[in-house]
């Protein structure tokens, strides 16, 4: 009796232990998949791209000659779009999370207000550019410049940016608020003095990567109709412009008449990675120098 | 036992004492809330003496925490809530729209059963209450600091350290700059919700007698669980059942020779 079931186990033994070592082969594959095509991407876009970095690239005016074209004016755009997209996606993100975070009374309306945010997170980033075209370039008349780009963008990463910021305003805990409430604070003081500044990091967190998804976003410009010409570099908001992934995009449309296109699309997807890298770490930096304990 | 009866009576002759002088700085009249649907407090018939200890007890979800954070209105903030009846604080009534909740506030102080200071300095903790009522002369709020932080017996541990965080500070240090930073703002009634819950012996002993120090200057109604802390530092003792006052009186009458047969029950933890 015993023999036997030593025998059962020994058998079952050998089973359980390959079944493990299968089982983290698996997961390790999935997890090298991912990894292995991201890095095929990036040697193919390093070597492609690497030959074309230099000075005058960085620095020069869009060219019809390949050898003399530069995305100066691409950078400047990128920059321009920034300086609309981070101030009225903080200001309206984080207003609306905190509207509905500690203004609101929980009900209907509130519901409805927070499931639509969820669902605008997830529609397609051309339907709106379709919205900013026809509410910011033609309805308000203001033409395809940085302005109307710019709150085109805003509207595409206000959901993520929303939906961060109440996350971060919920994190707080209640008792804080209590023990302000507590000493007379009003729900202002109370929000401005313990909530928001508890919450910052949290909230910059989402709007950094965010930022960052905007500047990585096509779809909406090719909508509202982003010139391939050679136009002046941007001086303000007001300008017409260009982005650096519009560049690529127009670049690697034509890379299929003249080859010399499809370096300079990889060179332009390089700048544009290391912005993406740096905003990135940002937000990372941000996140772990203000984590607090509460 | 005998310990506990001694202290009592200890205990008795200041509330004779007092019982020449003190006056209801709050009264409830037909107090009624609800969470809801539940009824929580039932006609809440009850006054609190000016500088005096009012210990309320009773068992788990009788209605304590509410009605004490019926007094500052707290109770309003957190959950939805109706309430009939009267409370008054000096005379006024709290519950209409009269009087503003952050000047009810400004003048009761609440100290809560988990630690809970703000994510700041020691310093900046204390100072909260101060600036949120407008003070921004740095010498007086460094005077008004280090007196808060010295009646609540924590001013010798911390000087040296006012700008650390106040996440730095014990779980029982951390419960007395909550009662400094209540201090901090001056007022006239001090409600502590099981303050010494969380803590161990020496805290809560630390915090006893941080009490019996301020209570000549404030007027404190004090949730506890604790018969034996209810016994030390209290003049009268209020016991709730199921949202309902059962008795109200002398400390050392609830404990030694208490009306209803209930109360002799729980204080004696037959039940609870
Ligand atoms: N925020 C709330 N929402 C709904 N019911 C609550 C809330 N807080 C307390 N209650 C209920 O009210 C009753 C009294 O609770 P509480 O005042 O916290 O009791 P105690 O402090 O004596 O333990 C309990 O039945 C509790 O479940
Ligand atoms: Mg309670």
């Amino acid at each position: 009796m015993h023999m036997q079931t030593e025998q059962i186990r020994l058998r079952h033994m050998k089973t359980r232990l390959l079944l493990n070592q299968i089982s983290k082969f698996i997961f390790m594959l999935s997890a090298f998949f991912g990894l292995f095509f991201l890095a095929v991407l990036l040697v193919r876009v390093v070597t492609e791209g690497i030959g074309s970095i230099n000075f005058g690239f960085l620095t020069g005016k869009l060219s019809t000659q390949p050898e003399r074209a530069g995305i100066m004016g691409a950078i400047l755009g990128t920059f321009w779009l920034m300086l609309v997209v981070a101030p009225v996606t903080m200001f309206v993100g984080v207003g609306t999370a905190i509207y509905l975070e500690m203004y609101a009374k929980k009900g209907k309306l509130v519901s409805f207000i927070q499931t639509n945010i969820s669902n605008l997170a997830g529609v397609p980033s051309i339907v709106y550019g379709i919205l900013g075209l026809t509410v910011f370039v033609r309805t308000l008349n203001l033409g395809n410049i940085v302005l109307a780009g710019g709150l085109t963008m805003s509207l595409l990463i206000l959901p993520i940016v929303i939906v961060a910021s109440q996350e971060a305003i919920r994190a707080i805990p209640f008792h804080l608020s209590e023990a302000s409430y507590g000493v007379g604070a009003t729900k202002w003081q109370t929000i401005q003095r313990i909530i928001l500044p508890a919450a910052l990091p949290g909230i910059l967190t989402g709007a950094i990567l965010s930022l960052s998804r905007a500047i990585g976003e096509t779809a909406p410009l090719v909508v509202i109709g982003i010139p391939a010409l050679l136009i002046p570099f941007p001086g303000s908001i007001m300008d017409r412009f260009t982005v650096l992934p519009m560049q690529i995009y127009y670049w690697t449309l034509d890379a299929s008449l003249v080859s010399e296109y499809a370096n300079l699309a990889a060179a332009t997807i390089i700048v544009l990675l290391v912005t993406l890298f740096i905003l990135n770490a940002t937000a990372i930096i941000v996140r772990n120098k203000f984590q607090r304990v509460f | 036992m005998t310990v506990l009866k001694e202290r009592i009576k200890e205990n008795s002759f200041s509330v004779v004492r007092n019982e020449n002088w003190t006056k209801p700085i709050y009264e409830t009249n037909g107090l009624n809330l609800w969470y809801g649907t539940s009824h929580a407090l039932k006609n809440i018939e009850l006054s609190i003496n000016e500088r005096e200890v009012t210990a309320i007890i009773g068992p788990s979800g009788c209605g304590k925490s509410t009605f004490l954070k019926t007094l500052n209105r707290m109770v309003e903030t957190a959950a939805d809530v109706t309430i009939s009846g009267n409370v008054t604080f000096k005379g006024n009534n709290i519950l209409g729209k009269s009087m503003p909740v952050e000047i009810l506030r400004s003048k009761v102080g609440m100290v809560f059963q988990k630690p809970n200071p703000f994510p700041k300095s020691i310093f900046e903790n204390v100072a909260y209450g101060p600036k949120v009522h407008g003070i921004r002369n740095k010498a007086m709020l460094e005077m008004i600091v280090e007196e808060s932080l010295k009646k609540a017996a924590l001013w010798d541990e911390v000087k040296d350290r006012l700008h650390k965080s106040a996440y730095s500070l014990s779980g029982g240090q951390q419960q007395r700059l909550c009662i400094a930073r209540c201090l901090a703002i001056d007022p006239e009634v001090i409600l502590m919700d099981e303050p010494t819950s969380a803590l161990d012996p020496v805290s809560t002993h630390k915090i006893e007698e941080l009490i019996r120090s301020i209570k000549n200057d404030v007027t404190i109604a004090i949730v506890t669980h604790n018969m034996q802390q209810a016994a030390r530092i209290s003049d009268r003792t209020a016991f709730f059942l199921n949202g309902e006052i059962i008795e109200h009186n002398q400390t050392s009458t609830i404990f030694n020779n208490p009306a209803d047969p209930l109360t002799d029950d729980y204080v004696n933890g037959r039940f609870g």
